[in-house]
């Protein structure tokens, strides 16, 4: 169980800031190197994005909508087997848009079925085309962008673009003019099998992590918010909450780079150099969604597991962002998601700008988010008809909920562009003892990438805290 | 350590990354990544644990050295002799 930030100890070898999925792997790696871990968590509950609320009876997941089989490995090894077991594949993707509907086991073999027969393309640019994108690295060339790398395979196939390229851009936020390696990397992933979920759901996994952090020893405090990271004489030196201090020789922050360096850090710590380079990290886009609940006893048909549906003539990235999109993945929970839990939910998500929510009064805000709702329930039925006599809550989040509960910087909801990596993984070099780990660089954002960022992170920890 | 311990070593911490690890046909000169289907992250997870187990240092320029388990030898023999 949380304590109270203050029965806890006045030193620590660590501290985390915060506790996404790249915090408590961060805290957990650390406190199996026998390191003594204090996690900070400004909300009440653990796993930043990767969270989850209740309404009516029912249970809606933030972020769930499907990871890699890589997650599988990156469990079992840097979490335990339980909740490794816990990873089930999601077999039916569906597209559909005014270009194509299909549905796909989303697989390296079942893209290469669908490239050659729907799309016509000759099997040896496929098998070049996986090549090319499974043999990228981050330290890759950065100057092609996912534009050329699909104009270079299929030059003027807006309908191959697409089918390769919109599921990536929910995942990870990225677009077409972001570097080519942001995207390959990422579909690449997805390709080695498919899609998976975490049965359960998410709260679920984050009840049995926060029980592997407590076993390994991590004093865990919820709603502590920390001010900041105290710097001294050019090192770390611990971090102040409430007007409490508490000393550590190391701190990960998982609260975002930007709040990192900006808001939680004193800018002297920070070379000049340094804080220019940290001044051109854009974030990434946030998220609008809508949660439709399921009335008890009522139920849905099987109609996929996400459904990624646009009646948009072409994809267009500016198009995916605007306010009023003609684009969103619905994620369907049916009752194997939770099983024992006989309910169905779905989540719309929409990839979206924190400026075109972030001055709305009051009053337009609401009918906004009701606008949101309705296009929401609209665009649904044509795969579920009648769905809106079927629920029995709908909610929608914005730009400014993200914000709210996350505290990023404009909401973002797949952290920074590609230059945050380099300024991520450079923090420690500019004030020893201070780390940063969280979505950065479009790469290393989603569930997976988030945990397994915070391994590479708590190796450098490790190193720094024996050395 | 001898060179023999070294594998050892090695072969007890892959082993330990990855329990269905086979080692029966495993070539000492070829890469461990194509033989085992390791990927950076398990040698990450090599790094971690020597260091761990053995207060050794590897900087990230010196990952190349552990691609077979033949280099590995060269390169931690020295490093662990003392060991």
């Amino acid at each position: 169980m949380p304590i109270s930030f203050s029965q806890t100890l006045a030193k620590y070898d660590v501290v985390v800031i915060g506790s996404g999925l790249g915090g408590l792997t961060s805290a957990n790696r650390l406190a199996n190197c026998g390191h003594k871990v204090l996690l900070l968590e400004h909300h009440h509950r653990l796993g930043g994005l990767a969270t989850w609320f209740r309404r009516k009876g029912h249970i809606f997941d933030i972020s769930l909508h499907g990871f890699p089989y890589g997650m599988v490995k990156t469990c079992k090894k840097y979490w335990n087997r339980e909740i490794m077991q816990s990873i089930v594949q999601l077999k039916n993707i569906v597209f559909d848009n005014p270009q194509f509907a299909l549905r796909t086991s989303f697989d390296r073999k079942d893209f290469t079925d669908i490239l050659e027969t729907r799309f016509k393309i000759s099997p040896s640019v496929i098998a070049k085309f996986f090549d090319t994108v499974s043999r990228m690295n981050f330290y890759d060339d950065q100057t092609m962008t996912t534009r050329e790398l699909f104009e270079d395979f299929f030059p003027g196939r807006t309908d191959v673009a697409r089918f390769l390229m919109e599921p990536i851009t929910y995942a990870n936020g990225s677009t077409l003019d972001d570097p080519a390696i942001t995207y390959g990397i990422v579909f690449s992933n997805f390709m080695n099998r498919g899609v998976f979920t975490f049965e359960g759901g998410t709260d679920k996994l984050i009840k049995m992590m926060s029980d592997e952090l407590e076993k390994n020893g991590v004093t865990i405090c919820t709603r502590t918010k920390v001010d900041r990271i105290i710097v001294e004489k050019g090192k770390v030196r611990g971090v102040e909450a409430g007007g409490k201090i508490v000393l550590a020789k190391a701190v990960v922050s998982n609260s975002g780079i930007t709040n990192t360096i900006h808001n939680l850090t004193d800018r002297r710590a920070f070379s000049d150099e340094f804080l220019e380079k940290a001044s051109r990290v854009r974030v990434n886009n946030s998220s609008c969604q809508v949660y439709m609940g399921v009335r008890d006893g009522e139920k849905i048909d099987d109609v996929g597991d996400l459904l990624f549906t646009s009646t948009a003539p072409e994809f267009d990235s500016a198009e995916l962002l605007a306010k009023e999109t003609k684009s969103k993945t619905f994620s369907l929970y049916y009752p194997k998601t939770r099983p024992q839990f006989e309910r169905y939910t779905i989540v719309a998500s929409m990839n979206s700008r924190y400026e075109d929510w972030a001055d709305l009064d009051e009053d337009q805000y609401l009918k906004e988010k009701d606008a949101l709702i309705s296009r929401s329930l609209k665009d649904l039925d044509r795969y579920l008809p009648g769905i809106a006599d079927k629920v029995d809550w709908a909610e929608a989040a914005t730009p400014r909920t993200f914000n709210r509960y996350t505290l990023h910087t404009q909401g973002t909801s797949f952290g920074t562009k590609f230059e945050g990596l380099d300024v991520s993984r450079s923090i420690f070099k500019e004030v020893p003892g201070l780390f940063h780990v969280g979505s950065v660089g479009i790469i290393m954002s989603g569930w997976l990438g988030a945990i397994n960022y915070g391994v590479i992170v708590s190796n450098d920890v490790d190193s720094y805290l024996r050395f | 350590m001898t060179s023999e311990e070294v594998k050892d070593l090695i072969l007890e911490i892959i082993e330990d990354i990855d329990d269905e690890a086979d080692f029966e046909n495993l070539k000492a000169d070829a890469p461990l990544r194509d033989q085992l289907d390791l990927d950076s992250m398990d040698f990450l997870d090599i790094v971690m644990e020597l260091r761990k187990r053995h207060q050794l240092q590897i900087p990230e320029e010196d990952y190349p050295n552990l691609a077979t388990l033949d280099s590995c030898v060269t390169y931690l023999e020295p490093l662990l002799k003392d060991a």
